[in-house]
């Protein structure tokens, strides 16, 4: 059996929203309430905390120290944390790495972006700078278009169509009009994708193949969670989430080095088999996963990826709706980053909360029936980074 | 030249490959080869992965491959608004080594498909920016 030995004792998210009309810190402090006052604890009980974010989109230089200050956590050390997409996840990592070790016995990993501070075209520059600046930037990269590599490949060999990737779109708006966290609160169906509807929102062309509707939005947002030893997690809270399992890989961040495109991501390959191994469960044992959905394609490898599917054949769980709250195995039940919005350094967190809050059974109307082992998936970059959690009760 | 040149922008000066342009002028694209290993790379580096070794020389790419993938992107990221829509694509070469480029902007859309024949070549821009492109074969 995995061990016990660091738990998650409190979670928070803000609102995802465009256009968050605060600071930064205000942003986070949302996140930081609810976390906080979830965890019924107190400053004066938090030892160290981690501020997880992606900078470019920051004007504050070192974001950790003013945040620290602003959230009432020092004198305690505080640093920051960047991996793109995956900030707060590794965020989560650091924290369990650090209360393990023994140096802390409950840290706050607080995740936060407001993207709205720049311009959409701005904000694409600069995750087009995301990628090596010296090979590929020159050409004009963003992220939709890397995506777009891999499904316009992956598509080619496995047989996914563009209605399997809308029907991916159309299950995350299924629970993205019940989460009201999300940005996104519409339902999604094929007449969004039609291009003889004149009112269809999502079947304009981004990076062939993928359309409007395959794309999350940008959001302003923030997350908390707060990791706890094992007995203090005991003495402070009636449900710790334990951390059972840890993965993470890397992948070469240009094009070139990377293998078979037609196969989808190969870190969470990786990041997946590490966590499994240390949980010591397998992929059959996960009742509810979160996966970084920042494109409808990434959701597919993701299944494959985590092993829910055999490579080239995750088109079948979305359409047998395998994925879906009732199915087999249900992913992004809470409209995932496609309806939720993607504030880079929050998402990490925000799944986290997701999933914690499945395993306590507090997830309302968007609970899957008695969940045991709960997963998270979040990559950074174009699978630049990869990392994979898993919770238990 | 310096690296400022390479690409349809550069954002980037220093780097000791950046000879590489130098051999765009010059219609050649190449790659870079460890004098102690052996092992080639492209992008060209200046310090070989494999051994380690600082000995590097330059080698010129094959030009004929295939299409692994490519994706037309409608919008662009700031600075390269004036291109779009353009298409990115990578070629396989049969050494294993691949390319990341832009599609030729004369390229039939309807005619590309993932894993066609393709060749490539150097590219200059109006205003002198240098780089490569792909082309289908």
């Amino acid at each position: 059996m995995p061990s016990k030995d660091v738990a998650i004792i409190g979670v928070g998210q803000s609102s995802f929203v465009r256009g968050y009309e605060g600071s930064i810190k205000e942003l986070a402090f949302e996140a930081f309430r609810e976390a906080m006052q979830d965890a019924k604890i107190t400053q004066k009980d938090v030892d160290a905390s981690i501020f997880c974010s992606a900078p470019e989109y920051d004007k504050q230089r070192s974001p950790a120290g003013v945040m620290a200050e602003y959230l009432g956590l020092i004198p305690q050390p505080t640093f920051y944390l960047e991996n793109v997409c995956s900030s707060s996840s590794q965020g989560v990592k650091v924290a369990y790495s650090m209360i393990k070790a023994g140096l802390h016995d409950l840290v706050v990993v607080c995740g936060f972006q407001k993207m709205s501070e720049i311009s959409s075209a701005e904000s694409q520059e600069r995750m087009g700078r995301g990628a090596d600046i010296q090979w590929e930037s020159p050409f004009g990269t963003m992220m939709p278009g890397y995506y777009a590599l891999y499904a316009q490949a992956y598509m080619a060999a496995n047989g996914l169509t563009l209605d399997d990737l809308m029907s991916v779109r159309i299950k995350s708006g299924t629970y993205g009009q019940i989460n009201e966290r999300a940005v996104y609160r519409k339902g999604v169906s094929a007449a969004d994708f039609d291009p003889t509807n004149e009112k269809a929102r999502m079947w304009g062309p981004v990076a062939s193949p993928l359309r409007v509707g395959d794309c999350c939005a940008n959001a302003d947002g923030s997350s908390c969670i707060i990791l706890a030893s094992a007995d203090r997690a005991k003495a402070l809270c009636e449900k710790p989430i334990w951390i059972m399992g840890l993965g993470a890989a890397s992948a070469a961040v240009n094009m070139p080095g990377r293998p078979d495109f037609t196969k989808g991501l190969q870190g969470p390959h990786l990041a997946s088999a590490e966590a499994y191994k240390m949980a010591g469960i397998t992929a059959a044992d996960v009742d509810v996963a979160e996966v970084h959905d920042c494109f409808t394609i990434a959701e597919i490898m993701a299944y494959e990826g985590l092993g829910f599917a055999p490579v080239g054949d995750g088109k079948q769980l979305i359409r047998d709706k395998e994925t879906y709250k009732e199915g087999r195995i249900p992913v992004n039940v809470d409209g995932g980053l496609l309806s939720k919005g993607h504030p880079v350094g929050a998402t990490g967190g925000s799944q986290m909360r997701t999933i914690v809050l499945q395993l306590r059974g507090e997830a309302g109307p968007m609970q899957v029936k008695d969940p045991e082992i709960g997963l998270v998936h979040n990559v950074g970059g174009v699978g630049l980074y990869s990392n994979v959690t898993i919770l238990g009760r | 030249m310096g690296f400022e040149k390479f690409g349809r922008r550069s954002f980037m000066a220093a780097t000791k490959v950046a000879p590489l342009v130098d051999f765009l002028a010059e219609g050649k694209i190449m790659g870079s080869v460890c004098r102690d290993c052996g092992a080639k790379a492209f992008p060209p580096r200046s310090d070989c992965v494999a051994c380690l070794s600082p000995n590097v020389d330059w080698f010129e790419m094959p030009n004929k491959g295939t299409l692994a993938t490519f994706s037309t992107l409608q919008y662009a990221p700031v600075g390269f608004e004036a291109d779009a829509p353009y298409t990115l694509g990578l070629v396989e070469f049969p050494d294993g080594l691949k390319l990341f480029a832009r599609l030729a902007e004369d390229t039939n859309l309807d005619d590309v498909k993932v894993g066609m024949d393709v060749t490539v070549r150097t590219k200059e821009y109006d205003d002198g920016q240098l780089s490569f492109e792909i082309v289908k074969a």
